[in-house]
């Protein structure tokens, strides 16, 4: 029973994303979405908390907050919103990190 | 029976700061006429929601912590509370309200609601529902 | 899929209700079923007929009733919620001794029962908010 967890804020405004991060199981997938996108940059240090996830982040906000896909923690996959759709079909439910 | 879901609300805000705390369990209250199998989970700032003894009159807002005794007559019984928050925060079982429910089915037996468990348990606890729902 | 989906927040203020609307645009796309759309918290504020934004953005209460209407898709505004926040239709303007209604096109105003009953009949329940 996967859960795609959604993670909206910046992990340097907020603790979401290490609320989401520690619960998650092998199986989960997090998704970046909004202000979330900025915990994917390589070079930020909140990019250590989503290592060894299924980390996938939504493309419009990247592109939106001028963040190219080159300056990304490898192994991130950028969806657009009909991925987004996917994920919520592909994973039993959705746990948003409000 | 497929009609039955696993339904868990997940509070992770302080009260009174925001209205979602308030909001989120007018959604509990409602839920209990649908028969569904309902949880609640208190983690992060929701924990907060449960201290007991909150004053309400300095900031002209309605006290709605009463409402939290209640949810044993609604059939709420199992409400998880996550240990590290709870540690994070500087607290204990004793800073929160001690909730209950009457069972029934050994002579209105009064039992503790308030699951006190770990963050991994609490992630297994998400991991067995069909819906969750965040305010 | 049958979708229910939850939006917490009002338009412009927070990103929410924006990605509600792109992500149910892709749903219906993909051919799925949105069961209904819940308008909760201050996402009430999103089925108000009387907002005018500005012409060189998004006209983001429109964009809701334009979508309702070709996808025949249920929005529902909370009772309590939108009280609260003064979104008012004709039934709750009466109730209330109210002098005006402000709900826009495609929304009605209905009780919590309806994100649960949501929650019930979906396959997926995916919540938009802060």
């Amino acid at each position: 029973m996967s859960i795609l967890h959604l993670v909206n804020k910046s992990p340097y405004e907020n603790s979401n994303l290490n609320s989401a991060a520690a619960i998650m199981k092998s199986d989960d997938t997090l998704l970046l979405i909004e202000d979330g996108v900025y915990a994917a940059v390589k070079s930020g240090t909140a990019s250590a908390k989503i290592a060894g996830h299924k980390v996938s982040v939504l493309g419009p906000d990247l592109a939106a907050r001028g963040i190219s896909e080159d300056k990304l923690v490898d192994g991130v996959a950028v969806i657009d919103y009909a991925g987004f759709v996917d994920l919520v079909e592909t994973n039993d439910k959705v746990q948003s990190w409000l | 029976m497929s009609d039955t879901k696993k339904f868990l609300f997940i509070n992770r805000k302080a009260p009174y700061g925001t209205i979602y705390a308030w909001e989120s369990l007018e959604v509990v209250l409602i839920s209990a006429a649908f028969e569904q199998d309902v949880s609640l989970a208190f983690m992060d700032d929701g924990v907060y929601q449960l201290l007991k003894g909150q004053d309400t009159s300095g900031i002209g807002m309605k006290n709605f912590s009463p409402t939290y005794s209640a949810l044993g007559d609604y059939e709420i019984t199992k409400i998880y509370v996550e240990k590290e928050s709870l540690e994070e925060r500087g607290l204990t079982l004793d800073d929160l309200q001690h909730l209950v429910w009457e069972d029934e089915d050994e002579d209105y037996a009064e039992k503790d609601s308030i699951r006190l468990v770990s963050r991994a348990e609490l992630g297994d606890v998400m991991a067995e529902q069909d819906v969750l729902f965040n305010f | 899929m049958k979708l229910t989906i939850q939006v917490n927040e009002g338009p412009y203020q927070h990103q929410s209700a924006d990605t509600a609307y792109h992500f149910a645009k892709a749903a219906l796309e993909k051919g799925h079923e949105i069961f209904r759309i819940f308008f909760y918290h201050d996402g009430v504020n999103n089925g108000t007929r009387l907002t005018t934004p500005p012409q060189d953005d998004r006209n983001i209460v429109a964009r809701w009733t334009e979508l309702a209407q070709a996808h025949d898709i249920d929005m529902v505004v909370c009772v309590a919620a939108a009280q609260r926040r003064g979104i008012v239709d004709e039934g709750e303007a009466e109730r209330n001794g109210k002098d005006a209604t402000n709900i826009a096109p495609g929304f009605r105003i209905s009780g919590l029962g309806q994100l649960v009953e949501g929650g019930i009949q979906s396959d997926r329940l995916i919540v938009f908010g802060d």
